[in-house]
């Protein structure tokens, strides 16, 4: 019996889809409740940087406010404006959700939990982060409208430039460890917390982090929504559920560039102290740990800094962090080069 | 060496470090935030709040219909029509505040001669329909009954600066 079903699981294509599907299920509802709690973890952590309380009336603590605000968009009207491409209207929230989720197929959750253990998990990462820009353009474009359309050119340039950096901080970390394979990059930091890559590479942590920020368009570069000039960038046009998924999105890719910081920086589903006590502990909860104190880190940002001047953004992305991680690059491969540390094939 | 300086903070991010630091300690620092519905700040005695008309504790309504309330309004909000009663005092027979005009200045109660119509402490006062904000004598006169005890003790506390 028990053997039948193994069987079923394993070869039947009906069996593996079952499976394929769970798996997703597995990965996607926790994410879309972590999605949700984020935005409550946001807003209090800006209210306590403000000295403010934040929501505490819908549920204790507030913790129902943030289903209360998702049933708010699910019941308003979703509104096409008349001049709008109406198809592209509508397809790009979906991309910009999907491309946000589909990325999480290859992120090691602990040693063995991957949806797809593809030996180009990084570059498939990077690949799908920069689809995700598709999302936005074709929504500022099919909304005709100039506070949209400004903010879709602004939010490309920006994920763009960033990303260049964001590679280079991925090839140096891939220097290090040999491998494409996110599980194998985790496996290359094991040890104490200080073999992790954040502190070997400290730089180009700092650089990822900046622009993972920028990558997802939080403060201090939230310039394709900067409320004072844009109205709300390439959403503007946007309201009910439609909005409601590049809400989703925004957050989900938040959330996915926290955990490939912990992939790439902390160990991913490491113990910080490789003995017994804290071994117990599963290595999810490690993981989770380490995407919970970026994201703090990311609402403590924006809790802390004003936003950049758009000159001032495209300085710091292709005149600061462009050569720095470039000479970072240079560095870190002479340094295994000579040192003689080049990870064995 | 000060442009060495400058370059060590600059590449050390020590302004930022800095004020990642003020605004972490910030976080922990008790909050500010009055808990509106459930906890409630100072009012002083002068609090210019929703209107009262006063009686003398005989039971007897202080307004004797001068109409300087009505005159002195500057948005017009009072309207006042009086008659003599039976017993020969003068008194209202309509004593009208359409509260949607009422700009709280006050100049309604420093006017009155005989402190029948006050500003009370309540200012939660809020409706559903406009048609509930014209306040007539009987609201006015329930709102003096309601209130009066907060309101003689505001009067006292605040006699001395007047």
């Amino acid at each position: 019996m028990i053997a039948d079903l193994i069987h079923f699981f394993t070869t039947n294509w009906l069996g593996q889809g079952i499976v394929i599907l769970a798996q997703c299920l597995a990965v996607t509802v926790p994410l879309l409740v972590a999605v949700a709690y984020m935005t409550y973890v946001d807003r209090k952590v800006w209210a306590s940087i403000q000295l403010r309380r934040g929501p505490n009336v819908v549920g204790p603590f507030g913790l129902l406010q943030p289903f209360a605000d998702g049933l708010k968009l699910v019941l308003k009207e979703t509104i096409i404006p008349s001049s709008a491409n109406g198809v592209l209207f509508i397809i790009a929230p979906m991309i910009a959700f999907m491309t946000a989720l589909v990325a999480w197929a290859v992120v090691p959750f602990d040693d063995g939990w991957v949806i797809a253990d593809i030996n180009v998990g990084i570059l498939y990462l990077f690949a799908i982060s920069s689809l995700g820009v598709y999302g936005i353009i074709i929504a500022g474009w099919a909304s005709n409208s100039k506070y949209a359309f400004l903010g879709a050119l602004r939010s490309a340039a920006q994920m763009v430039s960033y990303e260049v950096s964001i590679g280079f901080v991925l090839i140096t970390v891939l220097l290090c460890v040999g491998s494409l394979n996110l599980s194998k990059v985790v496996l290359a930091q094991s040890g104490w917390f200080w073999n992790w890559f954040w502190l070997p590479l400290l730089p180009m942590f700092v650089i990822f982090f900046v622009s993972a920020l920028a990558e997802t368009n939080r403060t201090p570069f939230d310039l394709p929504m900067s409320e004072a000039e844009l109205v709300a960038g390439f959403h503007t046009e946007y309201s009910s559920m439609t909005f409601g998924l590049f809400f989703l999105g925004e957050y989900a890719n938040m959330i996915l560039l926290s955990a490939l910081g912990a992939v790439l920086f902390l160990g991913g589903w490491m113990s910080p102290v490789p003995y017994a006590p804290f071994t117990w502990i599963p290595g999810v909860v490690w993981f989770a740990l380490k995407i919970a104190f970026l994201l703090f880190v990311f609402s403590w940002t924006k809790g802390t800094l004003p936003r950049y001047r758009y000159d001032q953004l495209m300085r710091l992305g292709w005149k600061v962090f462009l050569p720095v991680s470039l000479a970072w690059v240079a560095i870190t491969a002479a340094v295994l080069q000579f040192g003689g540390w080049l990870p064995k094939p | 060496m000060a442009s060495l300086d400058r370059t060590a903070r600059a590449f050390l991010l020590s302004e930022l470090v800095a004020g990642f630091a003020l605004t972490l300690k910030y976080m922990f620092k008790p909050k500010v935030t009055v808990n509106y519905p459930y906890e409630k700040g100072p009012l002083g005695p002068r609090f210019r709040g929703e209107h009262a008309l006063r009686r003398y504790p005989n039971g007897e309504e202080r307004c004797i219909a001068c109409k300087l309330c009505e005159a002195i309004c500057p948005a017009q909000a009072i309207t006042i029509e009086a008659e003599p009663r039976d017993d020969g005092s003068r008194r209202t027979t309509r004593y009208d505040i359409d509260m949607t005009k009422c700009i709280y200045c006050g100049f309604c109660q420093e006017a009155c001669p005989v402190d029948a119509i006050v500003e009370g402490p309540n200012f939660e006062f809020s409706t559903e329909t406009r048609e509930e904000l014209m306040y007539n004598k009987d609201k006015l006169l329930a709102n003096g009954d309601r209130w009066e005890p907060v309101i003689a003790a505001n009067l006292q506390a605040d006699a001395l600066y007047r």
